[in-house]
């Protein structure tokens, strides 16, 4: 029996059933300053600056100036779009890591009407015409790998990753079609002269992906929580076998998610090309479509909480940015204190979900008698 | 007509980085563990070697370079590297239980993130006098093939003429694949990777098995991060030149359901079809086919990933685990 107890471990792990709010919120910020001091302490190693003068500067580089917050602004909606458009998708288990892809043949075909039909219109019908086929060309792009998962059960990981090298080719194949001058290698400013095709400004030139972003919040909130297909698309990620018992038609919810999820990708290529841009690059996505599957994975799939992380990650990555341009590093340098800050909001989770608790002696005694 | 003496060493050298990625790849998802963040362990694989050889060569300016430390200290670092990877993303999955496509995916970011940085930045960090990260002495050690290779015309052309780890890449996806079918620790991985409840109570050391398969498969990828860098490219690192072969790497492995040896033939098929628009005739007046051909071998990945999910064979499937996390208390 005392052998027995002497080889107990020190300690074992119990799942923790519901967290309470304060104290979820406490580990997951008790992480975040670990890693921001993480962060600090790799950039006073690399730049030999102290650790204060390192968050002024990121700081800095976010909100110094009213064009610079702007920016912020306006890439913190971005990148809040493209995880709200892969929300549904996630909550469903399906792994949409293909939003990059869904986001470039949204621009591409934004850009294809503003260069093809641009002149030839009137203005306001050319913009139309852009979201419509933006946004279709995005739900194409969610349909195809969405369609082969529910025929066939197809790896959706890889074949929504395949996707994103053959809109990548698809883009650098029109790029050379339509670039300007010939031999360049890329397009330009497109219509410069008579803005044919671009978005209008909404009060200022960084207020309008702002206000779809709101927009699409919302809409992605209610439509999770309050309609029947938010409530099919939980079931089907709690349990396919129960979707299937109580009735629920999973190809059906599977592709439907998918061209949701792909058309606001691909709303989100149209504001990049016709509103923010006004041309379209192979890396105008710029890695955002996988950013945004941890964006959403880290927020639990809560589009409010969503607004929090993306603007955490933008506010890393502008700052380090910052950083990176004063004290002469590679730019790259915002991936590395991007890479340590999931680390330990992943990390974090453990201690949510799971309690250590630790064996003592006086309770052992307790238990053995 | 495609001259093939010429074609088929260029497909087997673009081939190998994805044939060390494809088979870390499958050591690792047969434990269970889908690694989405092998992009980024082959590019920390890389830079690590480069970050090694830099110092080294510097150490020695001027002075010829030892042949063996020239190999040994990349190699060790690059290997390192890796392993840190590799604990990073157990540690992360296995012991805190995280989810593993997003702890993939954050490794990715992180893992390009940390080459490209380096990759621009070492040479201002280190306050050396070099224009750029050039390290042909250490290449070259690297790329050297048999003396006798030159001399046997088209045979020595395609098997003889590669750096030594070309070989080592042949041996080690051999090897892995007779460890996984013949052997007990084989076995054990392989059940671990099915069911690891059933592994568990039969006394096989999940955690332990995964840690390890996790680890040895990021230090073999890495390897072939070193590989592109100092064989394939001759020791010029240049930012994104290793481009999304990670990627390509993880979609392979399901293009050899899950077997190492097929890797190395399907590796260099892929390698050829990574190349493949180099030699289909465009015309002048038609440069933008090649990128059109640029897409061939993502168009392939996605029809056998769709043609092995429509034949659905039992053999075929991936590890029944794949992807999910082991907990015990909660079965």
């Amino acid at each position: 029996m005392e052998n027995k107890s002497s080889k107990k471990p020190l300690f074992h792990i119990v799942k923790i059933d519901d967290i309470s709010g304060p104290r979820e919120w406490a580990i997951r910020a008790a992480a975040i300053i670990a890693a921001l001091l993480l962060c600090a302490v790799i950039t006073t190693i690399l730049t030999g600056d102290n650790p204060i003068e390192i968050y002024k500067t990121i700081i800095e580089g976010a909100f110094g100036s009213q064009r610079k917050t702007w920016i912020t602004l306006q890439n913190i909606s971005i990148l809040l779009i493209i995880s709200l458009a892969l929300t549904p998708a996630f909550k469903m288990q399906f792994w949409n890591i293909g939003g990059e892809g869904q986001v470039l043949i949204g621009g591409l075909a934004a850009a294809a009407c503003m260069i093809c039909i641009g002149d030839s219109l009137p203005n306001y019908l050319v913009i139309i015409i852009m979201t419509v086929s933006s946004i279709a060309a995005g739900a194409i792009w969610g349909l195809i790998p969405a369609f082969f998962k529910a025929k066939w059960n197809t790896n959706e990981t890889l074949s929504t990753l395949m996707m994103n090298y053959i809109a990548i080719q698809l883009v650098a194949y029109y790029t050379i079609v339509w670039e300007v001058p010939k031999g360049s290698g890329k397009i330009g400013i497109i219509n410069q002269n008579t803005s044919a095709g671009w978005l209008p400004n909404v009060g200022n030139k960084y207020l309008l992906p702002i206000i779809v972003a709101a927009l699409i919040t919302a809409f992605i909130y209610i439509y999770l929580k309050y309609t029947k297909q938010g409530y099919e698309i939980a079931v089907v990620g709690q349990s396919q076998n129960t979707a299937v018992y109580v009735g629920i038609k999973v190809e059906k919810v599977i592709i439907r998610t998918m061209i949701l999820s792909g058309a606001l990708c691909g709303l989100a290529g149209l504001l990049l090309v016709g509103g923010i841009n006004h041309t379209i690059t192979t890396t105008i996505a710029d890695g955002q479509g996988f950013t945004g599957v941890m964006v959403s994975w880290l927020a639990k799939f809560n589009p409010i909480a969503m607004v929090a992380t993306s603007f955490l990650i933008i506010l890393m990555d502008r700052g380090a940015g910052e950083i990176s341009t004063a004290f002469g590093l590679n730019q790259s340098f915002a991936d590395i204190l991007t890479g340590i800050l999931l680390f330990f909001i992943i990390g974090c989770e453990f201690f949510l979900r799971y309690r250590i608790s630790f064996t003592s002696d006086k309770k052992e005694r307790r238990e053995s008698k | 007509m495609i001259d093939l003496a010429a074609f088929i060493p260029r497909a087997i050298q673009q081939g190998i980085p994805l044939m060390y990625g494809s088979c870390g790849e499958t050591i690792t998802e047969k434990s269970g563990n889908l690694n989405l963040g092998i992009p980024g362990v082959m590019y920390v694989g890389g830079i690590s070697g480069v970050i090694g050889s830099f110092f080294y060569e510097e150490s020695c300016a001027g002075a010829g370079l030892n042949p063996f430390l020239a190999i040994f200290i990349p190699l060790v670092c690059s290997l390192v590297g890796s392993l840190i990877m590799g604990l990073i993303y157990s540690f992360l999955t296995v012991t805190l239980r995280s989810n593993q496509n997003v702890t993939g995916l954050a490794m990715t970011t992180f893992g390009i993130g940390f080459g490209n940085f380096f990759g621009g930045s070492l040479i201002r960090i280190s306050g050396a006098d070099v224009p750029s990260i050039a390290l042909s002495e250490t290449s070259s050690y690297f790329s050297k093939s048999l003396p006798f290779a030159g001399n046997l015309g088209w045979f020595g052309d395609i098997f003889l003429s590669y750096g030594f780890l070309a070989y080592i890449a042949i041996i080690i996806s051999l090897y892995t694949s007779f460890v996984l079918k013949y052997t007990r620790t084989g076995l054990h991985l392989r059940a671990v990777g099915e069911s690891p409840a059933t592994a568990d109570a039969a006394g096989i050391n999940v955690t332990k098995y995964k840690y390890v398969a996790t680890c040895i498969g990021c230090m073999v990828a890495g390897l072939g991060g070193l590989y592109y860098v100092m064989d394939y490219a001759c020791g010029v690192w240049s930012n994104d030149a290793f481009g999304d072969r990670g990627w390509l790497a993880i979609a392979l492995v399901i293009f050899t359901i899950w077997k190492p040896d097929i890797g190395i033939f399907s590796s260099v098929l892929f390698g050829g079809l990574y190349i493949l628009y180099l030699y289909l005739p465009t015309g002048m007046d038609h440069m933008e086919l090649k990128e059109l051909y640029k897409m061939i071998p993502y168009v392939v990945t996605l029809i056998v990933l769709i043609i092995t999910s429509m034949r659905n064979k039992r053999e075929n499937q991936p590890p029944a685990s794949l992807g999910t996390n082991y907990f015990r208390e909660e079965r």
